[in-house]
């Protein structure tokens, strides 16, 4: 029993040890290091040596005013985005929460943008709303008469930071979408039905029977909605790069320029350190909420 | 009373569908425009008014992108990298995954964790440490070194969504087994993987995707020019000639139909595997 036990064991860590070290070296022993790495005033010459600073590169990330400015977009990115998905994602949710024909085309169709790269859609929503002969403009301006000239979207903070929003909001509609009805499929048809028969009205029954029974979805949804709106990279990167004068800079596009435009890979580890602590505590305080008991390890 | 109650479903099935049909042109007409834009010469690129189907749809930046743009280059290096990161992943992950779910030895719960920081550290965050050691490795400028750290990426998601899957494996399967006399290894390769296959799939597509969509690492590590890979090519066909938007739409087609095409056609696993991780994280 005692030898079958220790074979047991043993077969266990084979099975670990391949991936796990890989694991580690990958992604483990850099989180470490980029903590190391943002207390040095790192130089990148070989045979150099990188002068220890402390929390040097922190500080100068309090006083760095492009730093608070790409947090206040970050901010902004999220207050633009992450309402709006959660409201269009769970109203098409429950609108397709229903017989009906097509439900399944209906979802795909909404689904597409998820799958599509952000590589593409960055470059897609750049063109659709270039000042003269863009999509969007065309529609506003010539079509609509909305607006008197053409709008140039991307030369201003506001309205650059309104396109990469929409651009975000467009892209996660179809996800949060997804799992709010999975979510709503959850909820009992005959609940829903016999609240129907009442004569409930259609509000008062989604917030009496559905909303209860799915409240801990949004709120997950919402987390993660919220860390995907600190990692917002490549589309402000590819749509704006962080311009004009770094007006549209958010974290991401900050740290990378510091890192690899700069080649100060100290302040940029610093304040992707930052970061990193930051959506730590959203998912720990995530995970606590909405552990169940059968996924405790 | 039957009847009213009737039409009265009626019309609100109308409303809904008129709705949703709205949101779906939102969501379509880009792709449409896409296309459309493919399909035009350059000089009718930013034309006024802009046309959703083009009046003389050339090829001509299909044909251009594949051959005078080394497309065809970018295309396979992507392939390559992504199959050979799938390969991986999904072999690494689910023996990580099996050891999760079926076995108690010392250091479990704290191994687990580590993986669960793994889960939730964003990619991006890592890229200044990775870069470094992929320097130090000798693996900046190659394609195999693109696999190595797309697949230590892929792990942690993978193992995490196949560990629960295996845990759903009815136990007295494997009990019946052992008393056969059959080892780990064969539980693993006879049992287990054969009952997961629609697991596999799942985490298979997502790390196909994670491969063949990823530009951030790429662009940061590629510099050679036949090593670039899709994303990357794209990126730089606008950088490089500005206004060949047409060119540019075509080399994104070209990359975004074979993953809408995978999508479409595996679309269960794709939900299943999203849902399962929002449902019971």
């Amino acid at each position: 029993m005692q030898a079958s036990k220790r074979k047991e064991t043993l077969a266990a860590y084979t099975f670990l040890a391949p991936g796990f070290v890989l694991f580690a070296l990958v992604v483990l022993y850099p989180i470490a290091r980029a903590f190391q790495i943002s207390l040095y005033h790192w130089s990148i010459v070989p045979g150099t040596t990188s002068q220890y600073i402390g929390l040097g590169n922190y500080t100068h990330a309090l006083h760095d005013p492009i730093f608070w400015r790409a947090l206040e977009n970050t901010g902004a990115y999220m207050v633009f985005t992450v309402p709006a998905q959660i409201v269009l994602g769970m109203t098409v949710a429950v609108l397709l929460d229903a017989r009906m024909p097509a439900r399944g085309l209906y979802r795909t169709l909404y689904y597409l943008p998820v799958v599509t790269s952000w590589v593409v859609v960055s470059l897609l929503f750049r063109y659709m709303f270039i000042t003269d002969g863009g999509l969007i403009n065309f529609v506003l301006h010539d079509k609509l008469h909305l607006v008197g000239h053409n709008i140039e979207w991307l030369s201003h903070r506001w309205s650059a930071l309104a396109v990469i929003s929409i651009l975000g909001i467009w892209k996660g509609i179809g996800w949060s979408m997804v799992i709010f009805l999975a979510a709503l499929q959850t909820v009992p048809r005959e609940l829903k039905e016999a609240a129907a028969v009442d004569g409930a009205r259609a509000w008062a029954r989604f917030r009496a029977v559905s909303l209860p029974a799915i409240l801990p979805v949004i709120a997950f949804v919402t987390v993660m909605l919220v860390i995907g709106g600190f990692n917002v990279f490549i589309s402000v990167f590819l749509i704006t790069n962080g311009g004009p004068l770094d007006e549209t800079q958010v974290l991401l596009t900050y740290m990378y320029r510091q890192a690899f435009s700069f080649l100060d890979f100290g302040y940029g580890s610093s304040l992707s350190f930052t970061l990193t602590l930051i959506v730590f505590a959203l998912s720990i305080a995530q995970l606590r909420l909405f552990r169940r008991p059968k996924d405790a390890a | 009373m039957v009847t009213g109650s009737a039409s009265r479903t009626r019309a609100i099935l109308g409303v809904r569908i008129l709705i949703l049909s709205v949101g779906v042109f939102l969501m379509i007409v880009p792709f449409a425009y896409m296309f459309a834009t493919s399909l035009k010469p350059n000089a009718l690129v930013l034309e006024i008014p802009p046309k959703l189907i083009p009046h003389h749809p050339t090829t001509a930046n299909y044909t251009d992108a594949w051959t005078s743009n080394k497309f065809g280059r970018y295309f396979l290096n992507s392939l390559g990298v992504a199959i050979a990161t799938t390969f991986f992943s999904v072999w690494l992950s689910s023996m990580m995954a099996y050891a999760f779910a079926r076995f108690s030895f010392p250091g479990r719960r704290i191994l687990f964790g580590l993986l669960l920081i793994g889960l939730m550290v964003p990619t991006m965050m890592l890229i200044i440490p990775q870069f470094i050691l992929a320097k130090n490795l000798g693996m900046l400028d190659s394609l195999t070194g693109l696999v190595f750290f797309y697949t230590g990426g892929t792990l942690a998601l993978n193992t995490f969504l196949l560990r629960s899957f295996f845990q759903d494996i009815p136990r007295e399967l494997e009990e019946a087994m052992v008393v056969d006399g059959a080892g780990p290894w064969k539980r693993y390769l006879k049992l287990v993987l054969p009952l997961s296959r629609p697991a596999l799939a799942t985490v298979g597509i997502f790390s196909f995707l994670a491969s063949w969509d990823e530009f951030v690492w790429a662009l940061t590590v590629i510099n050679d020019p036949n090593k670039r890979t899709l994303p990357i090519a794209i990126s730089l066909f606008q950088g490089e000639h500005s206004t060949s938007w047409g060119l540019v739409f075509a080399a994104s087609t070209i990359a975004v139909v074979p993953v809408l095409l995978a999508f479409v056609i595996f679309q269960r696993q794709f939900v299943s595997g999203l849902t399962t991780g929002a449902l019971k994280a």
